[in-house]
């Protein structure tokens, strides 16, 4: 029994995390961890922050995750 | 195991191909179509992999090189295949199928799965994997890098010149669907402040909770479906009443608007909205074809085929079935985005054959899964949808006396219950595919869940998802033209080139709205139909692009020493120039009026000036929208096949230099470097690769990172 609901654990953790990363929800996520790894004394960006200048790029290049037809 | 799946694949097309006079069932499309991508998959693609491109895991890709945590970064391949997927697949593979649909089922699909296999795939995959080895390099900028200037020159406008067709084309494709539907328009209409919200949640509320507003947003746009339904009972029904000139109008304004606005607060909420309903929609289709099995009621060829005389679109079996399905077979288009953002995120250069070729196999499904829900309405209800009102006339009567005449059967009596049914008024020449495949799709959903009361609500729920992600790439592609327009306009005066000069902005986004929506004010009041008239220019625009991403392809093959496999794209490059250019020929010289621009030119002004008016135009205004529609139309055809042969000389030059003086050749490929990242090629993990997964987190445990989950 603990067996299987940890099993069910284990899928579900896998499903949210392919979840989080297709829809970009962990973006912030790994952009914290990138900025800590490669400098641990940097202020990196509050969240709001992050999504604002990650929405506002898609301005500057439209190209940049265009959709086919 | 795999002679099991080749021989399941071949009853399969057996089973479709043999049927005469009898109807088969749609999962013998499907089985057919999945073995065949099996086979492929495995055999095709990986020879591709290993012998052709010679695919290194050792070299480490632009994601690993130039890691920024944000556009550069190694994406898990299941992640990155669902992206290339939702960026790939949108309302192309819907439309062209359903039109082609015209000539049987056999055809259409033969080349859906054969072209997919030999064509489209490799294309995407071959794209992906230059681009890869180039830092995510764009098509425009290979062709530059590596054809030179003029190829470079001619890529770009084909680029643009392609946009503002498919943006017209796709707008064409929504009017037909809306027009006279208070339920659509509302329903689409409510879509508009739907996003404002979900824009306002992530930007102000909480920024980047992207599942919690995608599940409010889903309610709601659920919510307007239904109560579309309430308001085209109610007296307000009349103001949601709208005419195609009108809604003409409103989209013009719409794609102006929206492009000019902020990015969050209307495009990206509605690009995740639209992808959510598209994989959502596509998967329970898929679902419902295998439970509902629903069978072919279209012959497998009828006689369109060979004459040539359809009314949905002119012209016989070669080339114009491989010009109306372009995306699903072989789609331009998608060397954009495999040249885009994929390359940039792909972890391992192995992975190029998953996500490059396997997505594309999945677009194609969507295909052949357009193609059944087109299939299974009754033939002559189909052609009662899909003809122009010029040819039927607009009376159910007429409808059904002109169907006859095709060599189908249906009812006055029918054609009113098929309308009811899906609570619109009338369903006759509702052309451009939406409404035959929401048909087709509430069909099938409705043998599975809620019986024939809820098939008006699948059908608006099949019409408001095309409308939604077409309503966005509007958005987008307006954009996409935009910015080149500005870097060509930057050339004559700088300040152009700055995304915040907003003259700049305004002006181009309304010279790009203009463009695309002067066709479609054209094809809308085109009295021969629009769809029929501009179809297949789109087509030729779009097997254009393939045609130079394809030559791209073929160039980078012979300049990096692999001349023997050349082939595997020239091959395809061959026949979809002589599809192309077959194609454009005789949009410009044929005699046949309903096939050939010029002749259909010829014939209207003679007739101008002899004074007479020629059916289905009804007055002369409509005279001289013919004249004008089929010159612009037809010089367009020949401008595109011009820029074929532009663009196939000088691959071509490139090429034979390339042959004859070896040395000279320079390739403007990034360096290698070592690639630490270990991670499998495929969507499971070989034995060996395992072992290497294993290996790798044992040696290297305080970088979990760098290993794949």
């Amino acid at each position: 029994m603990r067996e299987h609901t940890g099993r069910l654990r284990e899928l579900a953790g896998k499903l949210r995390w392919y979840w989080r990363e297709l829809t970009g929800e962990s973006a912030y996520d790994r952009y914290l961890a990138h900025a800590r790894a490669h400098d641990p004394g940097a202020s990196p960006l509050s969240r709001r922050e992050f999504e604002r200048r990650r929405t506002d790029a898609a301005e500057d290049d439209p190209r940049e995750g265009f959709r086919c037809c | 195991m795999w002679t099991l799946v080749a021989i399941a694949g071949a009853v399969g097309w057996a089973m479709l191909a043999l049927a005469r006079g009898e109807e088969v069932s749609a999962t013998w499309m499907v089985v057919a179509a999945l073995g065949t991508y099996a086979i492929g998959y495995r055999f095709y693609s990986r020879f591709l992999a290993h012998r052709v491109l010679k695919v290194d895991k050792n070299r480490a890709t632009p994601a690993e090189r130039l890691n920024n945590g944000v556009d550069f970064h190694p994406t898990d391949r299941r992640v990155l295949f669902g992206h290339h997927f939702a960026a790939v697949a949108g309302a192309g593979p819907l439309v062209g199928p359903v039109l082609a649909a015209q000539m049987g089922y056999l055809p259409g699909t033969i080349w859906i799965v054969v072209g997919v296999i030999f064509a489209g795939a490799v294309q995407d995959m071959v794209t992906l994997f230059f681009s890869t080895r180039r830092d995510g390099r764009s098509l425009g900028q290979m062709a530059r890098d590596e054809v030179g200037p003029v190829g470079g020159a001619a890529a770009l406008i084909a680029v643009f010149a392609i946009m503002i067709i498919l943006l017209a084309v796709l707008a064409m494709v929504i009017v037909n669907a809306l027009a006279e539907s208070p339920w659509g328009v509302f329903s689409i209409a409510m879509t508009i402040p739907i996003a404002l919200f979900m824009g306002f949640y992530l930007r102000v509320l909480r920024p980047g909770r992207v599942t919690e507003v995608s599940v409010i947003g889903v309610m709601l746009l659920l919510l307007a479906i239904v109560s579309g339904g309430w308001v085209a009972e109610s007296s307000w029904a009349e103001t949601f009443t709208l005419s195609p000139g009108a809604l003409v109008v409103w989209m013009v304004i719409y794609g102006f608007v929206a492009s000019v606005l902020p990015v969050w607060m209307l495009l990206a909420p509605r690009d995740y909205l639209s992808t959510f309903m598209k994989v959502g929609t596509i998967a329970l289709l898929a679902i419902g074809v295998i439970v509902a099995m629903p069978s072919l009621k279209m012959p497998a060829v009828t006689e369109f085929a060979s004459r040539g005389d359809g009314p949905v679109f002119a012209g016989s079996l070669f080339p114009f079935v491989f010009i109306t399905i372009a995306c699903g077979a072989l789609s331009g288009f998608h060397s954009l985005v495999a040249s885009g953002t994929t390359p940039k995120m792909i972890q391992k250069e192995t992975q190029v054959r998953m996500v490059g070729y396997g997505a594309m196999l999945t677009e194609s499904f969507v295909a052949i899964m357009a193609m059944v829900a087109a299939c299974i309405i009754d033939p002559g209800l189909f052609f009662a949808i899909n003809a122009p009102a010029g040819a039927i006339g607009d009376t159910v009567q007429s409808a059904s006396e002109a169907v006859a005449n095709f060599g189908f059967t249906i009812s006055p009596q029918d054609l009113t219950a098929a309308a009811e049914a899906v609570e619109e008024d009338s369903l006759l020449s509702r052309t451009g595919g939406a409404p035959t495949f929401a048909l087709g799709m509430s069909e099938i959903f409705s043998a599975v869940i809620g019986g024939a009361g809820m098939k008006a609500f699948w059908y608006h729920f099949a019409i408001m998802f095309e409308a939604l992600f077409i309503l966005t790439t509007v958005d987008a592609g307006t954009r996409v033209g935009r910015f080149m327009l500005q870097d060509m306009l930057g050339n004559v005066y700088k300040p152009f080139r700055e995304v915040s000069w907003k003259p700049g902005v305004w002006i181009a986004s309304a010279v790009v709205v203009g463009g695309w929506g002067y066709f479609l004010w054209a094809g809308v009041h085109d009295p021969l139909g629009g769809i029929n008239q501009l179809f297949p220019l789109f087509g030729i625009a779009n097997q254009l692009l393939a045609a130079v991403a394809l030559a791209v392809c073929t160039t980078l093959l012979v300049k990096s020493g692999r001349l023997k496999w050349a082939w595997v794209t020239a091959v395809p490059l061959a026949w979809d120039v002589a599809v192309t250019l077959t194609a454009s020929w005789q949009k410009i010289f044929s005699g046949d009026t309903a096939v050939g621009f010029f002749a259909q030119r010829q014939v209207y002004a003679d007739a101008i000036d002899a004074g007479k008016v020629i059916a289905p135009a009804k007055d002369m205004d409509d005279m001289h929208t013919v004249v004008l529609n089929s010159t612009v139309n037809g010089v367009l055809a020949a401008f595109f096949a011009l820029l074929v042969i532009v663009i196939l000389v000088d691959a071509g030059r490139v090429c034979y230099r390339a042959i004859r003086y070896p040395e000279q050749v320079v390739l403007h490929e990034a360096k290698f470097e070592q690639s630490r990242i270990v991670a499998p090629a495929g969507f499971f993990p070989t034995a060996e690769e395992k072992a290497e997964l294993a290996e790798a987190s044992r040696s290297d445990r305080g970088h979990p990172a760098t290993g794949a989950r």
